[in-house]
């Protein structure tokens, strides 16, 4: 039996989130202090050889993406930023919303670490409109951090300053992209940027950015607490550390729960959701959300990590994972994610546009008549991989992962 | 509508905008953001009405048109969907004889769908202004609708 191992919601639930001084008691902002006394370059590197990667859905390195945005060639460089992806909208991920719930001033504490690592002084938090929650008890928890001096001017009498102001989304799923997350931070429409150049380059008014999701933010405190090594030793050798899943669908304990990587599907399926409502068998989990993939019961017992998943062609993602019960039709959720990438798309390419209407369309015809699903298939797979290699951005490119994984794991049942 | 209120909040900066297009929309009482709103931000952000209502247009939870005092916003994701999610749905509009983005005569109700509201866990949910209702069945919706009708 599996139990929890919590790193991002290690204070989950022991403090009041609108009251710093129960965080202070249990020790918070020690680390911030403890980083802002240490050389930003050693906190590059200790988060670098923690090997901690991005836990927003690609898993790219962090200790990279804050090499690449300290060491940022600009002459008229007037201010680097940090931004905090909090545009959490992946179909079946909540797992940001529980952090900035029940622990909002670990992510102010893991901004602050990482703004002084690259010398930025001014940080935002990009915040999905609908989590009403959630903006609130940041609102507060900013306002008391700066009350106590941990932002703000010569924070910890280091000289060092930072303000963290928090940005408002407006109902699109594809700015939590972060290239368009910048275009809607700036006040446009959500449009994606071409890329390169990326933002530890040009990023924010064509600033060097560190960009990084919430629970990404959360892992920093720890490192600076405990340790390289110690955080080596959790998880896997390629993905250390822990990640929360969010799991949903049909089991009888749908939550959150943070576990070492490298944990299985079945553990976390059978463990700790308690297996499948009303003892129906297992039909299919859908990994990461909508721009996820779907597998069967033969990969229950891989380790999740980002990079063995991908060897049985599935993706870690966002964490999320939607389980489906013997009686639910592959048919109906493809339709449900499909029509949900059509409603998405911005428009503002070619590709992306024609390309998910046509998706949904073929859907369309098929859904009343009993047409051969496995020719269906395919047409839907060719139109999704030229998707994959002409989009701008990634939604273009995603509907491709969940279609080749029902190829792979349920062409006889589509 | 306090539009002095929000010169003393943000800054003339374009950045600035969502923000700013939120504040206005939350202090009108029929939760949109009308063609004068636009040209005063168009205004204080010195740009062009047009990209202002690019923006406003561009963002599902912005809307041009007058909206109920209730904004119900029906979770629509596959997850939500495979639990029952379109039942509820078609519950709201039977009790209150509206389709989907309509409002009721008495300005009470504008119902919408959303995408993913990040409540997964106890779906079906859906909100109606700040608040969030999770576990739905049409005797919850028949309950919720009518504390607030009362």
């Amino acid at each position: 039996m599996i139990a929890e191992t919590r790193i991002a919601l290690k204070n989950a639930g022991k403090y009041k989130p609108e009251d710093i001084s129960t965080y202070i008691d249990l020790g918070g902002y020690k680390n911030a202090e403890k980083a802002l006394k240490s050389k930003p370059e050693d906190i590059i590197n200790w988060i670098d050889e923690a090997k901690l990667r991005g836990r927003g859905g690609a898993g790219f390195s962090t200790g990279q993406k804050k090499r690449f945005t300290n060491e940022a060639i600009c002459d008229k460089c007037l201010q680097k930023y940090v931004i905090c992806n909090a545009d959490e909208g992946e179909p079946g991920t909540f797992k940001d919303r529980i952090i900035m719930e029940m622990d909002p001033h670990l992510l102010i504490e893991g901004m602050l670490i990482a703004a002084y690592a690259i010398g930025a002084t001014k940080a935002y938090i990009y915040i999905r409109g609908e989590y009403t929650q959630s903006i609130s008890k940041l609102h507060i928890a900013l306002k008391q951090a700066k009350e106590k001096g941990f932002l703000g001017k010569n924070i910890f009498n280091t000289g060092f300053f930072l303000d963290i102001e928090i940005k408002l989304g407006a109902g699109s799923y594809l700015c939590g992209e972060e290239l368009t997350l910048l275009e809607s931070l700036e006040g446009k429409r959500g449009y994606p940027r071409i890329k390169p150049p990326f933002p530890a380059e040009k990023g924010l008014f064509g600033m060097p950015t560190l960009i990084n999701n919430v629970e990404t933010f959360a892992h920093i405190p720890y490192i600076i607490e405990h340790g390289v090594e110690h955080y080596r030793s959790i998880g896997t050798e390629n993905t250390p550390g822990t990640k929360i899943f969010t799991i949903s669908g049909d089991v009888k304990k749908a939550g959150y729960y943070e576990t070492s990587l490298g944990v299985t599907l079945r553990e976390l399926i059978y463990d700790l959701a308690g297996g499948i409502k009303q003892d129906k068998k297992f039909k299919a989990a859908i990994l990461g959300g909508a721009a996820g993939t779907f597998v069967d019961h033969t990969v229950l017992d891989t380790p999740m990590g980002y990079d063995l998943l991908k060897e049985r062609g599935a993706v870690l993602g966002s964490g999320a994972i939607m389980v489906l019960a013997d009686d639910r039709s592959i048919f109906e959720m493809t339709y449900s994610i499909l029509d949900f990438f059509k409603h998405e798309s911005c428009g503002k390419c070619v590709p992306c546009r024609v390309g998910t209407t046509q998706l949904l369309l073929l859907m369309n015809q098929a859904k009343h008549t009993k047409s051969d699903r496995i020719e269906l298939l395919n047409k839907l797979l060719a139109e999704a991989e030229y998707m994959d290699q002409t989009s701008l951005c990634p939604l273009g490119q995603s509907p491709i992962l969940p279609l080749k994984s029902i190829k792979q794991y349920f062409e006889s049942q589509f | 509508m306090e539009r002095s209120n929000i010169s003393s909040k943000f800054a003339p900066e374009l950045h600035n905008m969502l923000n700013i297009l939120h504040e206005l929309q939350n202090d009108n009482l029929q939760n949109y953001l009308s063609s004068e709103d636009l040209k005063w931000v168009a205004n204080y952000l010195n740009t062009t009405y047009s990209s202002v209502y690019g923006v406003a247009k561009y963002y599902s939870m912005f809307s041009l048109t007058p909206r109920g005092k209730y904004i119900i916003r029906v979770c629509k994701s596959p997850l939500c969907k495979m639990i029952d999610g379109e039942h509820i749905i078609k519950c709201i509009k039977e009790k209150l004889k509206i389709g989907i983005g309509d409002t009721t005569n008495d300005s009470l109700f504008t119902l919408e769908t959303s995408e993913c509201l990040g409540h997964c866990a106890q779906a079906p949910v859906m909100m109606i202004n700040d608040k969030v209702y999770k576990n739905l069945n049409a005797q919850k919706i028949d309950k919720i609708l009518k504390s607030i009708i009362k």
